[in-house]
Order: structure tokens, then C-alpha cells, then sequence
């Protein structure tokens, strides 16, 4: 791998309908690298791909290629080629001529034409197949002739989407092996979108996690996978414990009213940090003598290893082993302090913009009315800014209040759940101590000395 | 447990037979008014005073009855063509648009479907007397009916435009096609369903049309629609009639095979067929 910046997105944004598909990107992508854009559905990965593609241009930002920016040029002069989500192979073309398309647009002349297609055939296994219809092959090979149609233009970088979310999961597997293979042998850059974190582990070098139009993290996959940024990360790549702690000092941290030895520093003292545990990093030992222990609520054989779910009294540890554990047994857990990872705290607020009504003791906010302490500062209808911290807001039945909103999406953070709660265009973040399903609804109140009032300097 | 299923499955049964029923009211209907005619144009076309015979045919066949047919395919050929020309780039154009322009544009085309077409060539007549020299010649009768057809031309091949995947033409684009060739190579050939299905739909009915001839021809042009319908209506000669029908049918169906085994051999991805 050579270190040269092939590709590097400066300060991208995109929008759709108003909505941010990708929010302020900056990213590099070297020559030869694997580099895996991965997240959930709607984080901006396919978004981020279709723009160096070319399929959709930036609302903001610069894509360079080489150090040229191709943020307005258009696919067909773009030195990338694509392999498409569901292959987007020319029904009234067959396989050959569907390789060939790319190189008949360039006037290759004909022998040359042939001989690199019979090549592609021969290096996608699918000698022989020149011939046939694309809807006479299974899907795996229709994967194999779209990834041959897209490196028989032999270019600088292959754009891959999502391009085994079809296959089964025994053909999957045996593809990203041939795609890892495929990339190294021809040197390559593959962009590659997914939104499988085994996958992305797997097969790259460099993986770029995204939510909601952010990069929450790049890095290799052991990076990723050792040391997530923050509670998204860890949650999203592989299973985990994400517990809240307090870093008492320097290699020591507090979880659940127990101290432990860690190999993290320089977080300060007494700082609340994020700490996240793999579950394959947790030893089960005996009851008698271990410093924490607690009750195996669950017992779940999952093929190689058992998932045994231990409640330590105010924190459920998930922990994976291939010891038998009986349901209901009290066992004693050690936690290695390698195996603790400290993540900044990320703190959140809700930040909203309102008006005031000091005459009433009132804000208005979403269009609803929120009583509220500390407005004699301000005048009737003064543009103001509220902050709400997760913790004060309340989630009551959607029935009681006022203002009710739908919840997005809920992440178990050790000891209570962090809900999104979309409430029109404004997402509030609330913790909520059970799951909320999303698309509940609820209703939100605030008690009124809870709500935080600043002048709005924006206006 | 079993009776209990046994009993589910007579219940679907019946539900079954229940189902059927809502058919009959147009079986019925096809039974008197599909059916009887042409069982009645096969008795007129082959009987003569009661007996059997194959003299009406071979009457009906003759060389001046015959070039009527040429004459009525050259016009459905012409009509078809022009068709065509003007209905792709239409189509095309609406299948670019936004949902709702498209729509908008679209009621253009659909709402003179809504008024009959004796009334709409009607109104032709008029235009063309007031307004231009063409009245009563073979470019009158060959407006009328592209006029007349157009929309069943537009509206296959838009229905096929925008059911094309997207993603077929950002392939194109991808593998290095600017925006023209990737109409030449992916959009228009993948749009062959479309144009059958238009072709078909203007092709067949344009055949077979009459009184756009006569009310644009002023006469002079004959079609053969209008043969037919001079035999049965001005000379009452019911067994002429009816063979020269059979005749325009076996056409009608030969044509029709051909149009099937070119939809065949195009492939039918990217957009249904509506014929």
C-alpha cells in the first residue's frame, strides 16, 4: 500500500429535501487500500459512495482525485467504476457483452476486446459463460460478471454497494475471501459500503464507521474493534458491555461500585467516562473469593461459546465462554484491565431554539408551551435559546402532554436506555431506564426549573 | 382437531365457488355480445340461402377488395411510423419529468381520450375546412388518425420508460457512456416492450378504423373499415360483409403473431408488458 492520498473528500455535505444525508465529511483514502464505509441504514455511506461515483453532486465541500476536484464532473469521466447493490446487469445484453460494455464506449478494438473479456471471465470463475443471459445465472454469479464488468476498465478505484447483501450467507463468506484476494492481487482501491460489521472487520484495511451523515471513527479494524471512539461504535461493532464510569485516576476506574485496574490514562480525576467491555474479554471464575460475582440469569449456546447474561446487582455483564455456566448459578467475574476501554463521555443536550413569553412564565418550543424559570431577562418574544439536559427530560404517556414525538432509535447504555426522540424536525435525546420500541410514541414534559434559558446570540 | 380442519377446508372451498360467481355477469355478457356476433359473421360469411359455401370468400377476395386491404395497411403503416416519431420523444420526456409535472403534462394526451373519437375528428373537420386546403385528402385522413392514436403509442412506452431501473443508466454512465450514448445503448433497447406494445395498440386499430376516412377522406379515400361497413350498412349484403371480416380477422391475427414473436425475442426487464 502506498501511501498517497488518492481520494480525499474536504468538508462534503449533502442534502436531500433538507434533510443531511452527509454533515461536513473529511476523509482520505490512500492508494491500494480496502477501505470500508460501514454504519446502519440511512448513516450516509451509500450517499458518500454515490458521490465519488458521481451519481449526485456535494451541496458543499470538494472531492479530489489525484488533487483535481471532480465534485462536478460527471460518472462517465471519472476514472471509478461501480458495482451496484443489486448489479444493474444489462437484461438485453449477455455476459459478455455486458463486460465489454465499458471497453466498446473506449473503441478497444475488437481482438482486444475479447481477449480481455475471456481474462474477466477467468478471473471471476466464469469461463465459458460469454454466452449466457444474465437472467440464467444465480445470483453469485451475477455478483462475479458485475465485479468483471467494473475491472475490466481497470480502474484506479472500485466502488462496491453493499454488493453481497443478495448472496446467502455460505457464498458470502466465500466471496470476501475472493474480493479480499481480487483486491490485493490487482492492487486496487476498493471503496467498499456495508452494513455488516463482520464484513467490514474481515476484509478491510481501513474502516470508516457513520451515523447520521458523521463519521463517528476511522481506523484499522482492530482499532475499531479495541478502541470504539465512542458508546455508538462499540454498540454497533460486535457485541458489548457499555457501562458509565468514573476514571477515579490514572489506570483506575469505577464501574458499578467497584474498582477497577485498567490500562487507560490521561483522563483526569474523577472524570465520568463511557467504559466499554467485549464480552469474550470477561472471565467467569469461581463465586468464592471473586471480587464481583452475581447471579447467571440467562444460558444461550450459540455454537462455539455460551452467551451468559451475569446480573451483578444494578449492571447485567454479557459475557461470552466456553465454560458451562448452570442457569441461576452464582459465578465470580475478573475483568483484565486490558480488556477495559475508556471512552470519553459524550455528553449531550438538547438544544432548541424558542421564544419567550415572560408575561405567562413561558417558552415556547415545537409549538408547545413549557413553564419556565429565569425569563425576566427577556421581553415578549425574544428569540432565546433553551438547553435541556437527557436526564430532566420526562417521558410520559403520549395521552398527558402536549408535545409527543416518535421515538428513533434506543441504545442500551449500561444502566439505562438513550432514546431519540424525533418531535417534528428537532431530535431530543432522553434516557429512559426500559427499551422503548421505535416508532412509540411519547409524550415529553420538562419541569419548568430544568429548562436552561440564554439569550440567542445567532439572532 | 381434525373435524375442525375439515371443516376449514370446505369453507375455503366454497369461498372458492363464491369467488367464480363475480365472473358470470361478464361471461354472460361476452356469451351475447362477443360471442353471437362473430359466431353469426362466421354463419353469414360461409352460408348462401342455407347451404354451406366458400363463394362469399372467395367473392370478397377479389384484387379491388384487396387493394382496399393494401391501402388500409399502408395508412395503419404511415400512422404507426408517425406515431411513433412523435409519441418516443414524448414519452421520453415525460418519463424525465418530475411525478407530478409528468402528470400534469400527461392529462394533455388523456383528456381527449375522454371524448369520443367521432366527436374529436368531428372537430378536425372543422379546423381543416376553416383553416387549411387539406380537407378531404389522404394527409387529412392520416392526421386524423394519428391524432386519434397517439396516446396509444405515448402511454406503453412511458409506462416502460418509467419503470426502467435507474440504476441501469447509472451503469451506463458508470462504465463511461455520456448521456447520449446511454440512450442509444441501455434506454432504447431496453424500452423495445414499450414500442411493441405501442405498435401493436396503433398498428391493429388503424387497420380496422373507419369513418376517420370517411369524414377527412370526404370518400375518396377507402378504407377498409369503411368497405365493411358500406356492405352491412348501404348494401345490406350481410354475406359480403361478414367474409370480408374474416379476411380483415385472419390478418388482424397474422399480424399479431408477428408482433409476438418480435416482443419474445426483445426481453421484457426494465418494463412490463402492457399488450
Amino acid at each position: 500500500m502506498k501511501d498517497k492520498h488518492l481520494i480525499e473528500l474536504i468538508d462534503v455535505s449533502k442534502l436531500y429535501g433538507g434533510d443531511v444525508a452527509l454533515s461536513h465529511v473529511d476523509l482520505y483514502i490512500k492508494d491500494g487500500e480496502f477501505l470500508t464505509l460501514l454504519g446502519p441504514s440511512g448513516c450516509g455511506k451509500t450517499t458518500m459512495l454515490r458521490l465519488i461515483a458521481g451519481f449526485i453532486m456535494p451541496d458543499e465541500g470538494r472531492i479530489e482525485m489525484d488533487g483535481v476536484d471532480i465534485a462536478n464532473t460527471p460518472p462517465y469521466l471519472r476514472r471509478v467504476n461501480t458495482v451496484f447493490q443489486k448489479y444493474a446487469l444489462f437484461p438485453h445484453l449477455n455476459v459478455a457483452d455486458n463486460i465489454a460494455f465499458g471497453l466498446k464506449l473506449k473503441n478497444v478494438d475488437k481482438e482486444t476486446i475479447k481477449q480481455k473479456v475471456d481474462a474477466m471471465l477467468e478471473l471471476v470463475n466464469l469461463k465459458g459463460y460469454g454466452s449466457r443471459y444474465v437472467e440464467q445465472l444465480s445470483g453469485g454469479q451475477q455478483q462475479r460478471v458485475a465485479i468483471a464488468r467494473a475491472l475490466v476498465n481497470e480502474p484506479q478505484v472500485l466502488l462496491l454497494d453493499e454488493p453481497l447483501g443478495a448472496l446467502d450467507l455460505k457464498l458470502r463468506k466465500e466471496m470476501q475471501v475472493e474480493l479480499k484476494n481480487m483486491q490485493q492481487r490487482l492492487g486496487i482501491t476498493f471503496i467498499y459500503v456495508t452494513h455488516d460489521q463482520e464484513e467490514a472487520l474481515t476484509m478491510s484495511d481501513t474502516i470508516v464507521v457513520l451515523k447520521d451523515g458523521v463519521i463517528q471513527q476511522i481506523g484499522t479494524p482492530t482499532d475499531i474493534y479495541n478502541e470504539p471512539k465512542n458508546p455508538f461504535v462499540a454498540d454497533f461493532i460486535g457485541e458489548s458491555n457499555i457501562i458509565p464510569g468514573i476514571m477515579l485516576q490514572d489506570y483506575k476506574v469505577r464501574m458499578n461500585g467497584v474498582v477497577y485496574d485498567c490500562v487507560d490514562k490521561g483522563f483526569g480525576k474523577n472524570t465520568e467516562v463511557d467504559v466499554v467491555v467485549r464480552p469474550e474479554d470477561i472471565d467467569i471464575v469461581p463465586a468464592e473469593g471473586a471480587r464481583v460475582f452475581g447471579k447467571a440469569v440467562s444460558v444461550v449456546f450459540m455454537g462455539v461459546h455460551y452467551e451468559v447474561d451475569v446480573d451483578c446487582g444494578g449492571y447485567e455483564w454479557v459475557i461470552q465462554t466456553t465454560d458451562f455456566v448452570e442457569r441461576g448459578q452464582v459465578v465470580g467475574i475478573s475483568i483484565p484491565p486490558d480488556a477495559i476501554h475508556i471512552m470519553k463521555k459524550t455528553q449531550q443536550t438538547n438544544l432548541f431554539d424558542a421564544v419567550a413569553y415572560p408575561e405567562d412564565g413561558e417558552i415556547e418550543l415545537l409549538d408547545h408551551r413549557f413553564a419556565c424559570n429565569g425569563l425576566e431577562s427577556f421581553e415578549t418574544k425574544d428569540d432565546v435559546l433553551v438547553a435541556i439536559a437527557p436526564v430532566d427530560v420526562q417521558l410520559i404517556p403520549p395521552e398527558e402532554s402536549g408535545l409527543t414525538g416518535v421515538v428513533r432509535a434506543c441504545m442500551f447504555l449500561g444502566t439505562h436506555y438513550e432514546v431519540t426522540i424525533g418531535c417534528g424536525e428537532e431530535d431530543w435525546i432522553a434516557y429512559s431506564p426500559e427499551y422503548m420500541e421505535s416508532g412509540e410514541e411519547i409524550g415529553i414534559s420538562v419541569a419548568a426549573d430544568k429548562i436552561a434559558v440564554s439569550a440567542n446570540e445567532a439572532n | 382437531m381434525k373435524q375442525t380442519k375439515s371443516i376449514k377446508e370446505k369453507l375455503a372451498k366454497g369461498m372458492r365457488i363464491r369467488r367464480s360467481v363475480f365472473a358470470y355477469p361478464y361471461v354472460l355478457w361476452m356469451a351475447v355480445f362477443i360471442l353471437a356476433p362473430m359466431l353469426l359473421i362466421l354463419y353469414y360469411a360461409f352460408t348462401n340461402d342455407g347451404g354451406i359455401t366458400v363463394e362469399n370468400i372467395v367473392q370478397a377476395a377479389s384484387w379491388d377488395n384487396l387493394k382496399v386491404l393494401i391501402d388500409s395497411v399502408r395508412f395503419a403503416l404511415y400512422t404507426t411510423i408517425l406515431c411513433l416519431l412523435l409519441g418516443y420523444p414524448v414519452a421520453y420526456l415525460l418519463s424525465q419529468m418530475k411525478k407530478t409535472s409528468a402528470a400534469l403534462l400527461s392529462v394533455f394526451f388523456i383528456v381527449p381520450m375522454w371524448m369520443n373519437f367521432l366527436l374529436r375528428t368531428y372537430a378536425w373537420k372543422v379546423l381543416l375546412s376553416a383553416f387549411t386546403k387539406i380537407l378531404y385528402t389522404e394527409s387529412a385522413v392520416l392526421l386524423g388518425m394519428v391524432y386519434n392514436f397517439l396516446p396509444f403509442m405515448i402511454l406503453p412506452i412511458y409506462t416502460t420508460l418509467i419503470k426502467l431501473d435507474k440504476s441501469y443508466i447509472e451503469a451506463a454512465a458508470d462504465l463511461g457512456a455520456n448521456p447520449a450514448k446511454t440512450f442509444l445503448k441501455v434506454v432504447f433497447p431496453l424500452s423495445m416492450p414499450g414500442i411493441i406494445s405501442g405498435v401493436t395498440m396503433v398498428f391493429i386499430p388503424s387497420t380496422t378504423t373507419f369513418a376517420i376516412s370517411q369524414l377527412l377522406g370526404g370518400g375518396k379515400t377507402m378504407l377498409y373499415g369503411d368497405l365493411i361497413y358500406m356492405k352491412f350498412i348501404t348494401e345490406q349484403s350481410w354475406s359480403t360483409g361478414s367474409a370480408l371480416s374474416i379476411i380483415l380477422l385472419a390478418f388482424v391475427l397474422i399480424s399479431m403473431t408477428f408482433m409476438k414473436k418480435a416482443e419474445r425475442t426483445t426481453s421484457d426487464e426494465g418494463g412490463g408488458r402492457l399488450w
